[in-house]
């Protein structure tokens, strides 16, 4: 992935209409040549404001995959709409070619796409590692009546145990195990709950702003998981209305704007679509993207963030 | 001049000496309160004693002082039926009996539905519980001949009236709602207070009701205020949650009730204050009291949704109840906000109350009783949205009344709440509410 | 005034069927609100449906003391499920609404006089006692010590009464350690969040719904064995003592509910018999034995306002954990 030069880039070059990933003509609503998602006619009015209205939408499989846009763009109701969260007004979409319309929520994320949210939903009263074994699949001992009898839960409940206290060392929250959720700072809770997705083995991971709200030293960590997360061979999905997070760790970027997919593209091309600048913009033509949403503090710790990500990588996994 | 069905059966003169001495007595505190308003629910029962008894109404009106026989077996008794239109005769055995409804203790212008039926028999075979009930369907002549058209209309201007005192109280459950996000439980007793005050001035100490009525809302206004002040705005600062702060009001309400039952006894309160007069409008026929409810009531509700559109402080209660911070932060008081909706609330609520006094009777747990019709109804309006309090106060008001025409009068309350039950099952938003939006 | 009759009292309460009956109907409730978050607010109903559908049938077709006990829990679990399957997909607040709505319809039923024939109505039923009788093997005669003298009857009453409260407890022991009590505990913290990690939400709430009901309706069973069923026992009072219960011994611990139940049954007979020797003896002359119960009312009234307010944890409840969390 090259992320160099890519974020205030003073340079346009041309829109390449073909890319790796694409099977046709890159342009909004493009075919993938391996997609994991396929989105159609999805949309969702409430009231009298149309919230979505994808046409067609395609997520490509293994990649880091940002969806961005302005506020009120439908980012988080597209979310909600393909995890069952909420109802669309009409629509079809598929994971992994199975039709996951209509399908409740929790089968959703049984199927393997599991998704966090943008205000975090750490379980307050529950310990860390709770929150951690709540993620589990595949638990004989949820079931009521197998629940009374230890035995025949116990073996499992030690597999997963073992699980999530790697992925809390992995996260940096294993000091804090037996600790309350609701004692975790706003940045802990955002990796906790993004570990505690890890925890099902998703096959595609789907993140609400995963950074918003959280400190820049836990910033860094955090775009660090999401990288480590695609070497794994997870496929990510995730929100962010910064444009200059996007283009550090993302293979493919998706803009939304009132609703419709206005561009898509690889990070160091899409930037420079007309269509993202008119969404983003509007008439401050010569604004930095960044800070519109971020401020300058923040892009440069942000910046800051995903050179170091590397290097920290690294140092983890001396650690491990 | 037919004794109106609001008036009760004892002759008014008499009804009030009683009821004024008998509060007198109880607000001395040497009064001793009616055994039936004990709810002890550990109170043993009376043991293996074998009894034939029933409940006497005309309408949902008890019939008092009616004189009944039972015969059997050598054994004879006479029972009279007390306040609540409850009868019961000790038998010592479970053998045949023969019970009789002496039609010449019915009070004027109240008979027999049926008026040969004047006798029903007991038979030793059906003693498998200790207690066997007969019942004698009672009506008012004018009932007997009126045909399914009339009834509706009559139950249909009932269903209006009681339905418009149901809304006068559910809108302030639901402004408090909207404004704090409360479940208000002891919203109930702030209807019984009204209710209470009502009897207290215009029956013990005797004032016009007209002159009545103003003093109750005042009181029953700053009874809220006090409300608000003394307990949940040091809530509300306290940072106590939404369930917490529930079940507090659930706390309230029981000590409330108990402290009214503790001052005014247990025994139903009639109303007479001359507004029982009955006036035939076509099939209807209908009290001044009932036409003095409706009119005030329509009035008020117009006078608050004027309030809520037209002033600056209604137009700010809903901004408060459609987004607090955002109205906090667009420089709205939203603790004064919250104030003013609790007076209005308890104004309102009283307000009701006395109209429920009229309506029926006055009872420690008046307002309890029609709590539940009135969270119905705010529910089945959707929750927070004041309008549609006023629809589904309506619509509990007419499904309550109609209701009877077609299943016993004492499951009508039952059947109001039912219906909300399935209105939530398949409209959970409310008949006029908004789908939710997530996320 | 009597101490020693008074404490004797107050001390018997201990091991009464009622504060047992109180007691299993709070775990019930402990399961609904205290570690699955669900507002119940109809237990009594509950209650009802245990005591209705043990004595009907002991009643009508003379069924075993076994059928008798299905019957009730049949009736408790289809009872449940109707109040779930429109309510449990929605906000919390609704099911408080319709819990509390639903119990006043049953007893509404249960009162009317068109169904004398069934349920006795106003009046209530007695004579369901026999089946359960003839099951005690205990020997005739009066035994015991102190307070704690009762008749054979009374004594299997409180056996099989108290042993089914030990029996509740430890089963909601053994589940709240494991993992089903995780899911149901995380549904109380966020519900959306353990939807999103894949659990059938709808499906655990119900599973809680439905035991914590169940108990509820045992509950109702042994609170009949020692009086006759009263309609007038069911109203939405009961569900708020039991509310105070659970709520006095914290809402999510394993022996909250059984200590909260013996503190407000010994509270409740301690008050009543101060009272009432006060007014004998002539320091409250001015009340009436009718008005000292109503201030036992008044008195659980505030005392459920005061804990809610200043120790919602209850008095075994750890602080962090057990704090309302809406």
């Amino acid at each position: 992935m090259s992320s160099d030069n890519a974020a205030g880039g003073t340079t346009a070059p041309a829109i390449p209409s073909t890319h790796p990933l694409v099977s046709g003509t890159v342009g909004p609503g493009c075919a993938k040549v391996d997609p994991i998602v396929v989105a159609d006619g999805v949309s969702r009015t409430f009231g009298g404001l149309t919230a979505v209205d994808v046409a067609h939408l395609e997520i490509p499989r293994g990649k880091i995959t940002a969806l961005i846009g302005p506020n009120g763009a439908g980012k988080t109701t597209m979310f909600n709409l393909l995890t069952g969260f909420d109802k669309p007004n009409t629509g079809t979409w598929n994971f992994n070619g199975r039709s996951l319309a209509g399908v409740p929520a929790f089968k959703v994320a049984r199927a393997g796409m599991v998704r966090t949210f943008q205000l975090t939903k750490s379980l307050g009263r529950l310990t860390v590692l709770q929150n951690m074994l709540l993620g589990a699949t595949k638990q004989p001992g949820e079931n009521i009546f197998t629940a009374l009898v230890r035995p025949l839960w116990k073996s499992r409940e030690a597999e997963i145990t073992i699980k999530a206290d790697e992925l809390l060392a992995r996260f940096k929250l294993d000091a804090k195990r037996e600790d309350y959720a609701a004692s975790l700072s706003g940045g802990q809770r955002k990796l906790l709950e993004m570990a505690r997705a890890l925890m099902s083995d998703p096959e595609l991971i789907m993140l609400d702003e995963p950074m918003a709200g959280v400190n820049p030293a836990l910033t860094q960590s955090l775009l660090g998981h999401i990288k480590n997360l695609k070497s794994d061979g997870t496929s990510v999905l995730f929100v962010e209305h910064d444009m200059h997070m996007v283009t550090h760790i993302s293979d493919w970027v998706i803009v939304m704007a009132e609703g419709k997919v206005v561009a898509e593209g690889p990070p160091e091309t899409v930037m420079k679509d007309p269509a993202v600048i008119d969404a983003y913009l509007g008439a401050h033509h010569d604004t930095d993207l960044g800070d519109l949403t971020g401020g300058p503090d923040l892009v440069e710790d942000a910046r800051a963030a995903a050179e170091e990500v590397h290097e920290h990588k690294h140092h983890e996994e001396d650690k491990s | 001049m037919h004794a109106a069905r609001t008036t009760g059966l004892v002759p008014r003169p008499v009804a009030l000496v009683l009821a004024t001495l008998f509060a007198a007595l109880a607000l001395l505190g040497i009064g001793t309160s009616a055994a039936s308003a004990s709810t002890d629910p550990s109170e043993e029962p009376a043991g293996p004693v074998l009894s034939i008894g029933g409940i006497l109404r005309d309408g949902d009106e008890p019939v008092e002082g009616v004189d009944i026989d039972v015969e059997g077996g050598g054994f004879s008794e006479t029972a009279t039926s007390d306040e609540n239109g409850r009868w019961s005769v000790e038998v010592p055995e479970k053998g045949d009996y023969t019970v009789t409804l002496d039609t010449d203790t019915l009070p004027d212008g109240i008979e027999l539905r049926d008026p040969d039926r004047t006798s029903a028999d007991v038979s030793a075979d059906e003693w498998q519980t200790s207690s066997i009930s007969r019942l004698f369907p009672l009506g008012e002549d004018t009932r007997q001949t009126s045909g399914f058209f009339d009834l509706f209309m009559q139950r249909l201007v009932s269903g209006l009236n009681f339905g418009l005192l149901v809304a006068l109280a559910a809108i302030g459950i639901t402004l408090i709602f909207g404004t704090t996000g409360l479940n208000n439980f002891a919203h109930g007793e702030l209807v019984t207070f009204g209710g209470i005050l009502a009897w207290v001035f215009a029956v013990l100490l005797g004032l016009n009701i007209f002159i009545a009525i103003p003093i109750v809302v005042i009181l029953g206004a700053a009874f809220g205020y006090v409300q608000d002040t003394v307990l949940w705005r040091p809530l509300r600062k306290k940072g106590v949650k939404l369930v917490q702060a529930m079940i507090v009001s659930i706390g309230l309400a029981l000590l409330l009730r108990y402290f009214y039952l503790f001052n005014v006894g247990g025994d139903t309160k009639t109303m007479n204050v001359g507004l029982s007069d009955a006036v035939v409008l076509g099939p209807v026929r209908i009290t001044t009291g009932s036409i003095l409810s409706m009119v005030l009531s329509v009035v008020v509700l117009v006078a608050v949704a004027l309030f809520l559109t037209r002033t600056r402080i209604g137009k700010a209660t809903r901004a408060v109840s459609d987004n607090a911070a955002l109205a906090a932060a667009s420089g709205i008081d939203v603790d004064r906000i919250i104030r003013i909706v609790w007076v209005i609330a308890g104004g309102l609520a009283a307000l009701a109350g006395v109209m429920l006094a009229l309506y029926r009777q006055v009872s420690w747990d008046m307002g309890f009783q029609v709590l539940l019709l009135m969270f119905a109804a705010v529910t089945l309006g959707g929750l927070g949205s004041a309008y549609g309090a006023l629809v589904g106060s309506i619509v509990v008001g007419l499904f309550v009344e109609l209701s009877t025409l077609v299943i016993p009068a004492d499951l009508k309350y039952a059947a109001a709440l039912i219906v909300l039950i399935f209105v939530l099952l398949l409209r959970p938003q409310g008949i006029l509410g908004r789908r939710e939006r997530i996320g | 005034m009597d101490w020693g009759n008074i404490l004797g009292n107050a001390v018997g309460e201990l091991i009464s069927p009622t504060t047992a009956a109180y007691a299993l109907a709070a775990i019930g409730l402990g399961v609904h609100f205290g570690y699955t978050g669900l507002l119940n607010f109809g237990q009594a109903a509950f209650m009802l449906i245990g005591a209705y559908g043990f004595a009907i049938p002991t009643i009508e077709f003379g069924a075993p003391l076994p059928v008798a006990i299905l019957c009730a829990l049949i009736a408790s679990v289809l009872f449940a499920l109707f109040l779930g399957i429109p309510t449990l997909r929605l906000r919390a607040d609704y099911l408080a609404i319709v819990t509390i709505a639903a119990a006043e319809v049953v007893r509404y039923i249960v009162t009317t006089t068109g169904l004398t024939e069934v349920t006795g109505a106003a009046n209530g039923l007695s004579g369901f006692k026999g089946t359960f009788a003839a099951s005690n093997p205990l020997p005739e005669g009066t035994y015991g010590f102190g307070p704690f003298t009762y008749n054979s009857y009374d004594w299997w009453v409180r056996i099989v009464g108290w042993g089914l409260v030990i029996l509740a407890s430890v089963l909601v022991f053994l589940l709240m350690r494991s993992p089903w009590g995780r899911i149901v505990k995380g549904i109380r913290e966020d519900e959306d969040a353990v939807r999103s990690l894949g659990k059938n939400v709808f499906s655990y709430k119900m599973q809680a719904l439905v035991m914590g009901g169940v108990m509820g309706s045992i509950a109702g069973i042994i609170f009949i064995l020692p009086r006759a069923v009263q309609p007038a026992n069911y109203t939405t009072g009961l569900t708020f003592f039991i509310w105070t219960i659970m709520l006095l011994g914290g809402a999510a611990t394993i022996f909250g509910p059984i200590i909260g139940a013996m503190i407000f049954w010994v509270v409740l007979s301690l008050t009543q018999g101060v009272l009432y020797g006060a007014i004998e003896s002539g320091f409250l002359g001015f009340l009436s034995t009718t008005q000292a119960g109503q201030i036992r009312f008044m008195l659980v009234g505030l005392a459920l306002m005061l804990l809610v307010i200043f120790r919602p944890q209850g008095i075994f409840g750890n602080k962090k954990e057990l704090s309302f969390s809406v």
